[in-house]
């Protein structure tokens, strides 16, 4: 019975072991791309990943100076494109699905830091943000 | 024998009747223009806008959209090659002039086959059934904009574009 019972909780919870062990995996990826960018790395900050959020750039396209202008300041709040789409929030501990999947973050990353900030976000810059967004 | 003609004939019209609206209403009343299935189509094309139905513009507006996705109406929405070449074929296949004319047969009054507009929101169709809605309601701040269909068409994500 106690097996029984062992074995449904594992597989209950196995689709967010999954998303979590997908999304430690994209932060050692970037770590140790941020390592080999810069001896003088030392792990992501979630503060500085905060600032990234809300920095105004406006170095990309006009229309969409920082990463607020269609995601909420707030990561546990939805946000909504420039079509009116509601954007699900960004925050993992209300949205579980998120950045589980490797490519899907990358195509974001690249898509959304040049219209942004005019270039390709830095791994320090990606892990930093991403670290923000799993501890909210 | 005597037969009821009378009952008879009351319950064949109202059969007729009702298989009629119901037909009409189950297919939107014209109104309706099959969703996307394509698990890849709808995820790729729905994450900024609602997944349109390919049976909204000609085979060449979207040959037109996909050949140059990095300038997708001013943002870049580029993938990768495989991708790509998936989605174009799935809304080739589903234009309003090839497997989607079921639905989209209408919407190509006055459209060029050869040299389309791309925007949905530029077809005369289009244009007249949304004549009667004012700047107002345009500016509504849940609209935002005019390709945000399922702001008042709640079940456009259906295929459902009733008023």
């Amino acid at each position: 019975m106690k097996l029984t019972m062992t074995c449904l909780l594992t597989v209950l919870l196995l689709p967010f072991t999954a998303s979590a062990a997908g999304r430690d995996d994209l932060l050692n990826t970037y770590a140790a791309a941020a390592k080999a960018a810069s001896s003088a790395y030392s792990g992501f900050s979630p503060a500085r990943g905060e600032k990234l959020h809300s920095t105004q750039f406006a170095t990309g396209k006009a229309e969409t100076p920082s990463c607020t202008t269609c995601h909420a300041a707030n990561p546990r709040l939805g946000g909504r494109t420039p079509s009116g789409k509601v954007i699900e929030p960004l925050a993992v501990s209300v949205n579980q699905a998120r950045y589980s999947d490797p490519l899907k973050v990358e195509k974001w990353f690249r898509r959304n830091c040049i219209e942004v900030l005019g270039r390709e976000c830095t791994p320090l810059e990606k892990g930093d943000w991403l670290s923000t967004m799993i501890s909210q | 024998m005597n037969i009821p003609l009378r009952p008879i004939a009351l319950a064949l019209i109202t059969l007729v009747f009702s298989f009629t609206f119901l037909q009409r209403a189950q297919a939107g009343g014209g109104h309706f223009f099959a969703p996307v299935t394509d698990t890849v189509v709808k995820a790729e094309c729905g994450s900024c806008h609602l997944a349109y139905p390919p049976s909204m513009l000609p085979s060449r507006s979207w040959t037109l959209i996909m050949a140059d996705l990095k300038k997708h109406f001013g943002d870049d929405a580029s993938l990768d090659a495989a991708t790509t070449e998936r989605i174009a074929r799935y809304l080739n296949d589903n234009a309003a002039d090839t497997g989607g004319q079921r639905f989209g047969r209408k919407l190509l009054r006055g459209v060029s086959l050869e040299n389309p507009t791309l925007r949905i929101t530029e077809l005369p169709k289009w244009v007249s059934e949304h004549r009667k809605i004012s700047p107002g309601e345009w500016k509504r701040k849940d609209v935002v904009s005019k390709t945000n269909c399922v702001a008042c068409h709640a079940d456009a994500e259906r295929g459902y574009f009733n008023e």
